[in-house]
């Protein structure tokens, strides 16, 4: 099975909020992949990335280290835009 | 099986299955279902899931429409969690592995999840742990609602269960199926306790978190003789209480023949006695136990009946429908007294700090001439159709007093123009029912045709007592001497002017105060119906004179614990086996 996994960094300031966290979790849902969210720093915790619930108690504040994997035949794309999002803050800020 | 023990408001036994009514904040107990009764419970709650979802999409829309999307994206996310396959996928596996309701599945699963969000230090984050209560209360809601029907179209016989029956509630209740009460809090004089004794159907309130302890559907023992509920009885305890019940019933049918008879003593001096109701129906009910006209109408439940404020119209289809089945025996008709109760405080835009020293009852009235005014008019107009008379409740000055009358006078010109017949010297009467118009009864007689003291709330504004309070609704008691002045004084005003004085608290109905109230020359008692025959009973076995002595005796006394005594051992004498 192909596996994906890429490091990146929270980088809005209000961090994985509510609406972040369904923005993923819808983005994460468009993929067959199981996807993965670890997050790093002082309290390492993982999520599954297609619940919003589990998304919202890993509570990943502005510059939190974080590393999404994914498993599956689409593992490779998921991470891609996933990792984009994030990265573009999603969406909220210019 | 559960033993619970409660304070005991109206007798009776009865053996029924729980109807559990939504708490404040649902408590679930946790309960186990047979292994093949899983795949039902599985299915049920993803029809409740499903009905959630939709009701939040409708929601969000209607919501989105009026206050755009910020707004309504507060249930994008309820939804968000509602699709999450991880967190819904958790409570199938407590039904299938721990073989659990429902409903203790959502609220196990939920609460830990709950405790989780809000121990986040982000404030953004924890925040959301409000969204987490909501969305298990709704599908909560939705499961409990799926396994009850509509309070007002139960199909078959009930016992209700709640943490405190609110009127609304009660006025909704189909009363053909509701064979009892328990309850988390209150007292004696409790909603729920006076709902119950006007219904003649058993109740016990005070049982702490009996709401928590029983689900919908179990079976409930609800012993309002002893005050004990019995949840999931065993054989032998149903045998037992359906002998208990046998036996209620059999007193109630003997004293039920007393029905037809006097409430006259052995020497010859006649009272009146009257029910208290809050329903046309209610008559019907009265007249078995013998009461002889209506000494009390509470209006209220037109009101909280229905979600419009009622129209003339409607007052006028209940007072008529009343007096149709009285055939010329009095109605007294007590204008509305909202306010200062749940139900009031809840859909005011400001709850009011202090409700019961608020705007409630004649002073709500007389800052809402027209709603006043639909009611005196439909009063008015059944005036005609027989024995009417006009109570107005909490008054507390002479000018509340003339302010009603004078709009009652208007509302006379009103009709009279239009050419619409109604009664001119319609009797008139006020409830006493706070100290300052006990003290000043010698004024207030000379304006009114007739007094009827409440003693519910003579008793709340004398001794500062919330009897709802469970923490002090011990010192809620008739028996107070400071009370028992205000009403001999009562009593006596309206002797010296020359008007009728009648009881419609629930003192008039408690067999312990019979005979003071009857040596104290108290003329009408007015009460919930079962209470009639046992009042009755006393009085046809008891003289004047020595309902005076005990009155005298009474009034000495400077303990409410001395003059329950007392009462007790005197009641006993002429009737061994009350209390």
């Amino acid at each position: 099975m192909p596996t994906a996994s890429r490091e990146t960094k929270i980088c809005n300031t209000l961090g994985m909020h509510a609406r972040p966290a369904m923005q993923f979790v819808d983005v994460a849902n468009q993929f067959q992949s199981q996807i993965t969210v670890y997050k790093g720093g002082e309290e390492p915790a993982e999520a599954d990335g297609k619940s919003v619930m589990q998304m919202i108690i890993l509570a990943a504040t502005e510059g939190t280290p974080m590393r999404i994997e994914a498993i599956g035949e689409d593992a490779e794309q998921a991470v891609q835009k996933l990792v984009e999002l994030i990265e573009d803050k999603f969406g909220e800020e210019e | 099986m559960e033993i619970k023990k409660g304070i005991s408001v109206s007798p009776g036994v009865v053996i029924g299955t729980a109807l559990v009514l939504d708490a404040e904040d649902l408590l679930i107990p946790k309960r186990l279902i047979p292994p093949e009764q899983v795949p039902a419970e599985v299915k049920r709650l993803e029809d409740a899931i499903t009905a959630a979802a939709t009701e939040l999409a409708r929601l969000r829309d209607a919501v989105t429409a009026e206050h755009g999307r910020d707004i309504g994206s507060i249930f994008d996310f309820h939804l968000a969690l509602l699709h999450d396959k991880a967190l819904v996928g958790q409570f199938f596996v407590e039904i299938k592995d721990r073989h659990t309701t429902a409903e203790y599945a959502v609220s196990v699963v939920m609460r830990k999840y709950s405790s989780t969000v809000s121990a986040i230090k982000d404030k953004y984050l924890s925040e959301r742990v409000k969204d987490i209560h909501d969305i298990e209360k709704r599908v909560l809601r939705l499961l409990i609602g799926q396994k009850h029907e509509d309070l007002g179209h139960l199909t078959q016989d009930v016992v209700v269960i709640a943490h405190d029956l609110l009127p609304s509630q009660t006025a909704a209740l189909d009363r053909k199926h509701v064979r009892g009460f328990a309850t988390d809090v209150g007292g004696r004089t409790s909603h729920t306790a006076i709902v119950a004794r006007a219904m003649g159907i058993p109740a016990v309130v005070g049982l702490g978190n009996i709401t928590s302890e029983v689900s919908g559907g179990d079976v409930v023992i609800i012993d309002g003789t002893r005050g004990v509920v019995i949840v999931n009885p065993d054989l032998e305890q149903l045998e037992e209480h359906k002998e208990a019940g046998r036996k209620h019933n059999e007193a109630e049918r003997q004293l039920r023949t007393l029905s037809n008879l006097p409430a006259r003593t052995l020497d010859g001096h006649e009272v009146s006695l009257m029910a208290n109701i809050e329903f046309p129906e209610d008559i019907t009910d009265a007249e078995l136990h013998g009461a002889q006209g209506i000494g009390l109408y509470r209006t209220e439940f037109l009101y909280l009946a229905s979600e419009h404020e009622p129209s003339e119209e409607d007052h006028y289809a209940s007072y008529a429908d009343a007096l149709r089945r009285l055939k010329g025996r009095p109605l007294v008709i007590r204008t509305l007294d909202l306010g200062a109760d749940k139900y009031t405080q809840a859909k005011a835009l400001n709850p009011e700090r202090n409700p019961f020293l608020g705007d409630r009852s004649i002073r709500m009235c007389l800052h809402d001439i027209p709603m006043f005014k639909r009611q005196l008019r439909a009063i008015m107009r059944a005036s005609v159709l027989g024995d009417v008379r006009i109570m107005f409740p909490m008054i507390c000055t002479l000018m509340e007093l003339r302010q009603a009358k004078m709009v009652l006078n208007d509302v006379m010109e009103e009709l009279e123009d239009e050419g619409i017949p109604f009664r001119r010297d319609i009797p008139t009467g006020m409830m006493v029912e706070v100290p300052s118009a006990a003290l000043m009864a010698d004024q207030f007689a000379k304006e009114v045709n007739f007094f009827s003291i409440g003693t519910n709330d003579l008793i709340q504004y004398t001794l500062a007592v919330d009897r709802t309070n469970e923490r002090v609704a011990g010192l809620f008691c008739p028996a107070h001497p400071s009370v028992l002045k205000l009403v001999r004084d009562v009593i006596r005003a309206g002797r010296r002017n020359s008007i009728s004085v009648s009881i419609c608290g629930e003192m008039a109905g408690d067999p312990l105060y019979t005979l003071l109230l009857l040596g104290l020359e108290l003329n009408i008692f007015s009460m919930n119906a079962p209470d009639v025959p046992e009042v009755k009973k006393i009085i046809r076995s008891t003289t004047m004179e020595h309902a005076r002595h005990v009155a005298r005796r009474v009034m000495s006394f400077d303990s409410e614990r001395q003059v329950m005594h007392f009462l007790r051992e005197e009641t006993r004498k002429i009737i061994p086996e009350a209390f």
